[in-house]
């Protein structure tokens, strides 16, 4: 039997954070929120636990039906506290729901709420999870482990499986439902938590779409040479709608933000195109990307490894390459 | 201060990797084993600390590495004191073969509990397992706060700061000690051990606890380790990907911009 044919009605808790406060824009759910609400769909009722500052619960409760949720269990927590305050309100949504399933995005919130739940409870944790399903057996997770050369599945023996989805690997859409919204009572555990003391937010500096799920990734490395020549590599990406990915050896040089790391230390991604220019394509590299659809390389180096993996490789010098590239493409238009 | 650093031995990324398909579990025998490279760099990091506290006068900073691994990692600690831990702690026991992050929490809980650390330090993700929840699941266990995923760290006397990167932007957090952090990659590069360190290493306490050892903790901990007690997390099957192949290479011959446009369109994909 495949998993789209196991239909059940059981309770499936998807956890949904606030995201950011930006001024003057309004409260809107963490990355991650739609994806959830698509996995629950699949595997039960997708019941929300939309957790954030008071004032901002009734938009994001909004929020959380319009992307499917059938139900809606709202919960009010200090953003200045870490950790604890979230698994509190998740703590008490389990034992109001006795769900089947509670699905977290493996974001950094998320994943410190799940592991802090799952430690609580003593329950089985799925962690980074590419996939969810419901087989005879009940619900399993799949993971993508050791840089995707392997997939593994994994099931709790029995109880609820508390599962963390890796951002971005989750196609399926829950239809939009009537917001039906209740406040969920909470017991604050008094577990100690970590306080917030400042945050500086990042001004997204263009439109490009998210690397973690973007259909397009170009990445540059060392061989940009230096973050003014990395411009480059935004000019590839904004005429092809990609997001911007860098090696390593790049972030530690300076060219980009870390938080644009591909790999075994950075992110993991799965794109349907993926260009990697000056990265030789280290192991550790690989690790995060060699799961890409296509693959293309541009070295000049014709040993580098990435050829390896490459769709199509291009031995050759990336500032006449590309800029060239970049013009073609223009042309084409 | 005491200061624990969780370190954790992984097989080495530049060898090849290999999954028991049977079992799902980690076949250590196929590749080499070494320190998690952010468990090394935290390690350095907590080092640094001890080591600018003894000259400023600041106090004794007494530094901990802890491991939860099987017996033949132990290698990886001898690195630890190496580098510069006062001594070392092993969890090794061949009934926690396969222990899921659940059970992973509880033995290394009840073995920080044992040791009465400060300050825990983990790393913030691992390359065989880079789920980064040990952290918050070891702070939920021994009631601490846990500030998660910092890129700097710094320590005084009472308290433990440092900035992290979320969505969307930079926030600054703070915990009272004692306390539970996980560091990332931003720590400083390890130090390689000099000679020196290697040969004082043999001479630091390397100390081997089974889950007996840790009865006591263990009980207070609420732990049943009846494997049928509590639900599990296991793995039901594991397959391997085939290997990607190389597809068409090309030499520039001024004409490379051109070729990667074709197909691009080729394939839909510009
Ligand atoms: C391929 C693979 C897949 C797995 N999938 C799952 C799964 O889905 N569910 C599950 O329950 N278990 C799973 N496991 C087991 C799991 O990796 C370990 O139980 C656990 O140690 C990893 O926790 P983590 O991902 O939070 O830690 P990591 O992200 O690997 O590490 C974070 C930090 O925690 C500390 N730490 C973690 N483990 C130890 C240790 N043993 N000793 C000392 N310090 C440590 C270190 O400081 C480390 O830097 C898997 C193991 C493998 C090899
Ligand atoms: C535990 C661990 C985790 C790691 N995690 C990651 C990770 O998450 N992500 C990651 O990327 N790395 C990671 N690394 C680092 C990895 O091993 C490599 O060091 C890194 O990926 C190298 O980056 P690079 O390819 O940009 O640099 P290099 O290896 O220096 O490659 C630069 C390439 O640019 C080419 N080049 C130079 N000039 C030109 C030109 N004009 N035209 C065309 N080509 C040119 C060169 O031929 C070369 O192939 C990790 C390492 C370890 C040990």
């Amino acid at each position: 039997m495949t998993s789209t044919e196991m239909t059940s009605n059981e309770p499936i808790l998807t956890l949904l954070l606030a995201g950011p406060a930006v001024a003057d824009e309004a409260p809107a759910l963490a990355d991650g929120a739609a994806e959830a609400l698509g996995a629950a769909a699949r595997l039960g009722t997708p019941v929300a636990v939309v957790v954030g500052a008071a004032d901002a619960l009734p938009q994001l409760a909004e929020a959380a039906a319009s992307l499917g949720a059938a139900r809606v269990l709202t919960a009010a927590v200090d953003p200045a506290q870490l950790g604890a305050p979230v698994a509190d309100a998740l703590a008490a949504a389990v034992a109001q729901e006795a769900p089947a399933a509670v699905l977290v995005s493996h974001s950094i919130e998320g994943s410190d709420a799940a592991g802090r739940l799952a430690a609580r409870l003593r329950a089985p944790l799925a962690v980074d999870a590419v996939a969810v399903e419901r087989d005879d057996e009940g619900i399993v997770a799949k993971h993508s482990v050791y840089g995707g050369g392997f997939e593994v599945t994994s099931a709790a023996t029995y109880g609820p499986l508390i599962v963390t989805l890796r951002l971005g690997a989750i196609d399926h859409r829950a239809e939009a439902a009537a917001p039906q919204v209740s406040a969920l009572e909470v017991g604050a555990s008094g577990r100690p938590a970590a306080a917030v003391e400042g945050f500086e937010s990042v001004v997204q500096a263009s439109e490009r779409p998210d690397l973690r799920s973007a259909k397009k990734i170009v990445s540059g490395g060392r061989g940009l040479g230096s973050k003014e020549q990395f411009a480059l590599v935004e000019q590839l990406a904004d005429t092809l709608g990609a997001a911007i990915g860098a090696s390593r050896a790049a972030v530690d040089a300076g060219y980009v933000d870390q938080s644009l790391q591909v790999g075994q230390t950075g992110t993991s991604v799965s794109p349907d195109l993926y260009i990697a220019v000056g990265i030789s394509g280290a192991i550790q590299h690989r690790a995060g990307m060699q799961t890409a659809k296509t693959i293309i390389a541009i070295d000049k180096d014709a040993n580098a490894p990435i050829f390896e993996i490459a769709d199509l490789g291009v031995v050759g010098d990336l500032f006449t390459i590309v800029p060239q590239l970049v013009q073609a493409l223009e042309a084409r238009k | 201060m005491k200061i624990v650093v969780l370190v954790k031995p992984v097989p080495d990324t530049y060898g090849d990797r290999v999954l028991n398909l049977e079992t799902g579990l980690a076949d250590r025998a196929a590749s080499e084993t070494v320190l998690d490279e952010i468990t090394e760099r935290a390690l350095e990091a907590v080092i640094r600390h001890a080591e600018e506290s003894a000259k400023s006068g600041a106090g004794d900073v007494e530094v901990i590495a802890m491991t939860m691994a099987p017996a033949e990692s132990q290698s990886t600690l001898r690195k630890a004191l190496a580098m510069g831990a006062a001594s070392a702690v092993h969890v090794a026991d061949e009934r926690l073969a396969g222990a899921d992050l659940v059970r992973t929490a509880e033995v290394l809980a009840a073995a920080l509990r044992r040791a009465g650390a400060d300050l825990i330090v983990a790393g913030n993700g691992s390359t065989d397992g880079s789920g980064g929840v040990m952290p918050s699941m070891l702070a939920e266990l021994l009631e601490l706060p846990a500030a998660t995923r910092l890129e700097t760290l710094e320590i005084t006397a009472d308290a433990v700061r440092g900035t992290r990167e979320t969505d969307g932007g930079t926030m600054t957090v703070t915990a009272a000690l004692p306390a539970v952090v996980s560091v990332t990659e931003r720590m400083p590069d390890p130090r390689f051990p000099a000679l020196k360190g290697i040969m004082g290493a043999k001479k630091k306490p390397l100390e081997v606890l089974t889950l007996d050892d840790l009865g006591a903790e263990l009980e207070a901990l609420g732990v049943e380790l009846d494997e049928t007690a509590s639900a599990r997390s296991i793995m039901v099957a594991a397959t391997q990907r085939p290997a990607r192949e190389a597809g068409e290479i090309i030499t520039d011959d001024g004409t490379a911009g051109e070729r990667i446009a074709a197909f691009l369109a080729d394939r839909r994909l510009a």
